[in-house]
């Protein structure tokens, strides 16, 4: 089985934001697997044990997410490949990063491509069911458990707290959800190997893609931080004191109740 | 006259807000909105939206349709595509409007705004602001090219009074060919019926909770002021209760008007998901907690002596 996982290099979640010049300070900041790609990520290895196949991780970006890649790798991965456009397109947007994964896949034999549900940076959620569309594959998006059958899939899904069970076929794009299952961490052998394991570089030229079909949709004007909230007030005396008084001023003053 | 289609949620047999907040929105960018009501009997609702600032509502019913499905609900808005020719499409930042929109922009060659905030100027020359890094940032993004696809978050955009509008319902037929993925079961979680994403008051629980019976007085307190349970990750982590609720960077990002956060410490990841609360209330034993940083009232106390006080106050208080 040709397995795909789709993987974002992000901010580490413990990182406070910083802007800079009106863009995100990445300076000393540590990045991480985004964690909803890391779910993808062991489910594809654990597809691949108990079916035999291969494990590739993909990724757009630049060279710095290597890294990322290398630990996909030492996870258990097979193979890797990353693609570089940031010296082809400026400011890429969902639309040029979706034609550009679905460029390279379209060239590939795809039967299941795992991707996290959502990228913990930018929030949108929409690379994974664009690519399925270009790729005219069925979808299931926010999934916590993946059954294969031959080329039968059964899904189940999270929707908003309900639990959806879903009846699809491979080839198949799907997206992890919390509680899919529960990442590994890299081995030290894992890691031994993953450095002698193929991770292949491409640009556009190597795709097929003309950068003029990539242009962005959409333009980031400014970015700005959250205004800081002013210090609040802790109440004080006795519990029930305090607590006739946080009523009090729910209803009244904050008029939320 | 630029037009919008709004494609319209109902949520246990109700319109969801968010639709309400989708048409409000529609109606910043566009002159004239169209609104999609697709499902199975659900014509019922039309005439609410007609008058909630829909100049126009399409009724789409086929028993196929029952359940969302990506392939279902995405023939029949491509055919109302082709039908109104809108310059605008909105939908709710919902399960829904997540999973249908990419495709949609994928197929339309366009770009799309996900999670939009609030919504700056008008027409083709609007401004979309949305969170990024969970609401640690924000930005501000223009549509330079193609047709303007997004989705508004539950909570955020003030949806139009009822009389708003006077609008025409009209019965659509469609075609649906083959389904690929296929809706066999759905078992629906008890969580007191309201949403997490769009509940207007969330009450939550950390480790501070300290079992899965602790959250019991959280969901009394949520239950009475119709609001909806939440966790932290570190609650979720412990297995207290279902990922579904947990909130941080890491799981939802709400936005409610009164959020209660009890026994939870305040980690960055958690504060991501919840600080843009209109209100926020943190009840811990510990003074030192981060999450009284971004509180507006705090107790420093026990949560499970301070919750049950709190339901009694507040039953006292709706009473009168």
């Amino acid at each position: 089985m040709e397995i795909y996982v789709l993987l974002k290099r992000t901010f580490d979640t413990e990182e406070a934001i910083q802007l800079e010049n009106g863009k995100i300070e990445e300076d000393g900041a540590e990045f991480i697997i985004n964690p909803y790609d890391e779910y993808a990520v062991e489910e594809a290895i654990r597809v691949r044990d108990a079916q035999g196949g291969v494990v590739t991780v993909l990724t757009v970006g630049p060279e710095d997410a290597d890294k990322e890649l290398r630990t996909a790798l030492a996870m258990g991965a097979d193979k890797a490949v990353r693609i570089s456009i940031e010296d082809d397109v400026e400011e890429a947007d969902h639309f040029s990063v979706s034609e550009v994964l679905a460029g390279y896949l379209k060239e590939q034999d795809v039967d299941l491509i795992i991707a996290g549900n959502v990228a913990v940076d930018g929030g949108s959620g929409q690379v994974a069911p664009r690519v399925a569309q270009l790729l005219d594959i069925p979808y299931v998006t926010t999934i916590t458990k993946l059954e294969i059958d031959g080329t039968d899939a059964v899904v189940t899904r999270d929707s908003e707290g309900d639990t959806e069970v879903i009846k699809t076929s491979l080839p198949l794009l799907v997206t992890a959800q919390q509680g899919l299952n529960e990442p590994r961490y890299p081995s030290l052998p894992g890691i031994m190997k993953a450095k002698k394991k193929p991770l292949e570089e491409l640009d556009l030229s190597d795709l097929d893609l003309d950068e003029d079909e990539l242009a962005p949709r959409l333009e980031t004007v400014e970015r700005f931080l959250p205004p800081n909230k002013a210090a609040g007030k802790v109440l004080e005396g006795e519990i029930a004191t305090q607590v006739e008084e946080l009523a009090a001023l729910l209803r009244n003053e904050a008029k939320v109740v | 006259m630029s037009k919008a289609l709004v494609l319209a949620e109902s949520r246990d047999g109700n319109l969801r807000n968010v639709s309400f907040e989708a048409i409000a929105a529609a109606k910043l960018v566009a002159d004239e909105v169209v609104v999609a009501l697709i499902g199975e009997n659900v014509a019922k609702d039309a005439a609410q939206l007609a008058t909630r600032g829909a100049n126009q509502v399409l009724v789409v019913e086929d028993a196929r349709l029952l359940h969302y499905t990506p392939d279902g609900y995405g023939q029949v808005f491509m055919q109302l595509i082709d039908r109104v020719s809108p310059d605008v499409l909105v939908f709710g930042h919902t399960s829904l409007g997540k999973d249908l929109s990419p495709k949609i922009a994928a197929k339309l060659e366009a770009g799309l705004i996900s999670d939009v905030t609030s919504i700056e100027g008008s027409g083709a020359d609007a401004l979309f602001i949305r969170p990024i890094y969970s609401g640690k940032a924000f930005e501000k993004v223009k549509v330079t090219e193609g047709k303007t696809l997004f989705t508004v978050r539950p909570n955020n955009i003030e949806p139009l009074a009822e009389g708003s509008s006077d609008g025409s319902i009209e019965a659509v037929t469609v075609e649906l060919k083959d389904l690929r993925t296929i809706v066999s079961e759905v078992v629906r979680k008890a969580t007191g019926g309201v949403d997490l994403s769009e509940a207007k008051i969330i009450v939550a629980g950390g480790r501070g909770v300290k079992s899965a019976d602790g959250f019991a007085p959280l969901q009394e307190l949520a239950d009475l002021l119709g609001g909806a349970v939440g966790a932290s990750r570190g609650a979720c982590d412990a297995d207290y209760c279902d990922y579904a609720l947990q909130i941080g960077q890491t799981g939802k990002v709400v936005t409610p008007d009164l959020y209660i956060a009890c026994g939870i410490s305040g980690a960055i990841q958690h504060l991501a998901g919840m600080s843009n609360a209109k209100v926020i209330v943190a009840i811990n034993k510990d003074p030192e907690a981060n999450i009284f940083s971004v509180a507006d009232y705090g107790i420093v106390g026990d949560l499970f002596d301070v919750v049950p006080l709190l339901t009694a106050e507040f039953k006292k208080m709706l009473v009168h």
